[in-house]
């Protein structure tokens, strides 16, 4: 049994330390590219990305959390996940709103 | 030059035709609004296979969903399951013998009453922790099989009759707070089978660490009253497609814990690039019976179980799911192998009207 913790223990070592170190190099390679690209931005084309990344912002918190996005759906039934969504993850009115919006800018 | 007669026809007119273009702007505008809200069809049609201590299964399995709004705060929703499940004779004998499930998974009213407060009634998914209620899917569930004390405070059919109160308590963007509160009556009926219970979940989530902790108990009102107590723990730092999940849940006969983590490296073009489409997951669990009293659907002994897996997620919406998994009880170790693969469907109900 102690044998097989030990190697229950070495599995997750080796799992885990190359994923964190990927992570932690993912994210400073992300935030890089962010403040990149913030710099040639004009006020207003600047305003709509500020919206439009409350949306994301919201989606990414609350919808990929659980599953994968779906590469893409009809207009006509936006509302419906919207308010699905709302439901299944306990979304605030205010979150409902952006991310309606996120889905149809 | 017109008579003042006629121009006083034409100003009516004029003014008729402003009032009939606004009704006309008006009703487009209501009409554009309700577009978005077709109901929808969605969920997963997927094919299973599954080899168990030598024994092979498989499985076409579609999992439908539909949901309908009425009105500007009601939802109409359900899921259902139907399969098939087919395993090779026993006794060397040819051919294959074939089970069948069709069966509601829920079905249940969601009325928005207020930005805090959504009123659920009907046969609803049991908000025990979150495997039952956010994970089983099978075009979400990253593995075929779900954790083994995803049975724990759930009463066997996963799902309660009767109402649910639920939402967001607090909504800032430091922190959030959701709630769950429920009973359920006792029903015997084949399609909606419930068992006379309550509870309750909460959980805060913390956006910018990307953390997520919840809480739930729930408690059979039926026969021999138990509690069930649960603890969830989950963690998807920003910028990443790194997902780490874990729950413990403790009932009255036995307890377990499960972790999962799944990744997609975004570093060779990103996630849509066919190295970004691989997804390993990995899953640890451990269950530890307190006595010989199975009421839960946990193995009878105390058991451990390591999952890896190793996902592609293809372009529309398709996944392709395989594990592996070594389990060891006093009852015997056995290898489990699984392939499968899933399609997610979301289409409108009808064609309605575009924006």
């Amino acid at each position: 049994m102690s044998q097989r913790h030990f190697l229950v223990r070495v599995a997750l070592s080796v799992i885990f330390m190359p994923l964190l170190a990927a992570l932690q190099a993912e994210s400073q390679a992300a935030l890089q590219a962010v403040t990149q690209t913030g710099k040639k931005q004009t006020p207003i084309a600047h305003a709509f990305e500020q919206r439009q990344g409350e949306g994301e912002r919201i989606f990414e918190q609350n919808c990929s959390r659980c599953h994968t996005a779906p590469e893409s759906f009809s207009p006509r039934i936006s509302g419906t996940i919207v308010r699905h969504m709302r439901v299944r993850a306990s979304l605030s009115q205010h979150d409902e709103q952006e991310l309606l919006r996120f889905l149809n800018p | 030059m017109l008579s003042p007669m006629l121009g006083f026809s034409l100003s009516k007119m004029a003014k008729s035709a402003r009032f009939a273009a606004l009704a006309l702007a008006t009703f487009c505008a209501a009409r554009c609004g309700i577009a978005q809200d077709t109901p929808l069809i969605s969920g997963g049609v997927g094919f299973f296979s599954a080899t168990n201590g030598g024994n092979t299964t498989y499985q076409p399995i579609i999992e439908p969903l539909i949901a309908a709004p009425i009105g500007s705060r009601l939802l109409i929703e359900s899921r259902a399951t139907l399969l098939e499940s087919f395993a090779p004779n026993v006794g060397g004998q040819p051919g294959y013998d074939h089970t069948h499930f069709l069966g509601f998974t829920y079905l249940q009213a969601d009325y928005i009453a207020s930005p805090h407060l959504t009123i659920v009634g009907g046969d609803y998914l049991l908000p025990f922790n979150t495997f039952n209620d956010r994970l089983s899917p099978i075009w979400i569930n990253n593995l075929q099989d779900g954790p083994l004390i995803a049975g724990l405070g759930i009463f066997s059919s996963g799902s309660g009759i009767g109402g649910m109160l639920s939402g967001s308590a607090i909504s800032r963007s430091k922190y959030s707070i959701n709630y769950n509160a429920w009973f359920s009556a006792r029903s015997g009926n084949e399609q909606f089978n419930s068992k006379r219970s309550s509870g309750g979940r909460a959980s805060l989530y913390l956006p910018d660490s990307r953390l997520e902790i919840g809480l739930s108990y729930d408690r059979l009102l039926q026969g021999t009253h138990e509690n069930f107590y649960g603890a969830y723990v989950w963690w998807e730092p920003k910028d990443t497609a790194f997902r780490l999940r874990s729950e413990f849940a403790r009932g009255h006969h036995a307890q377990g814990y499960w972790i999962e983590a799944d990744y997609r490296t975004q570093a060779f073009g990103g996630l849509n690039s066919w190295i970004g489409r691989f997804e390993p997951v990995f899953r640890m669990q451990q269950t530890f019976r307190r006595d010989t009293i199975v009421s839960d659907g946990l193995p009878l002994v105390n058991t451990q179980r390591a999952d890896f897996g190793l996902d592609y997620n293809l372009p529309h919406n398709t996944r392709i799911l395989t594990s592996y998994s070594r389990q060891f009880s006093s009852s015997g170790n056995a290898n489990i192998w699984e392939t499968g693969i899933v399609y997610r469907f979301l289409i409108p109900t009808w064609k309605g009207k575009s924006q």
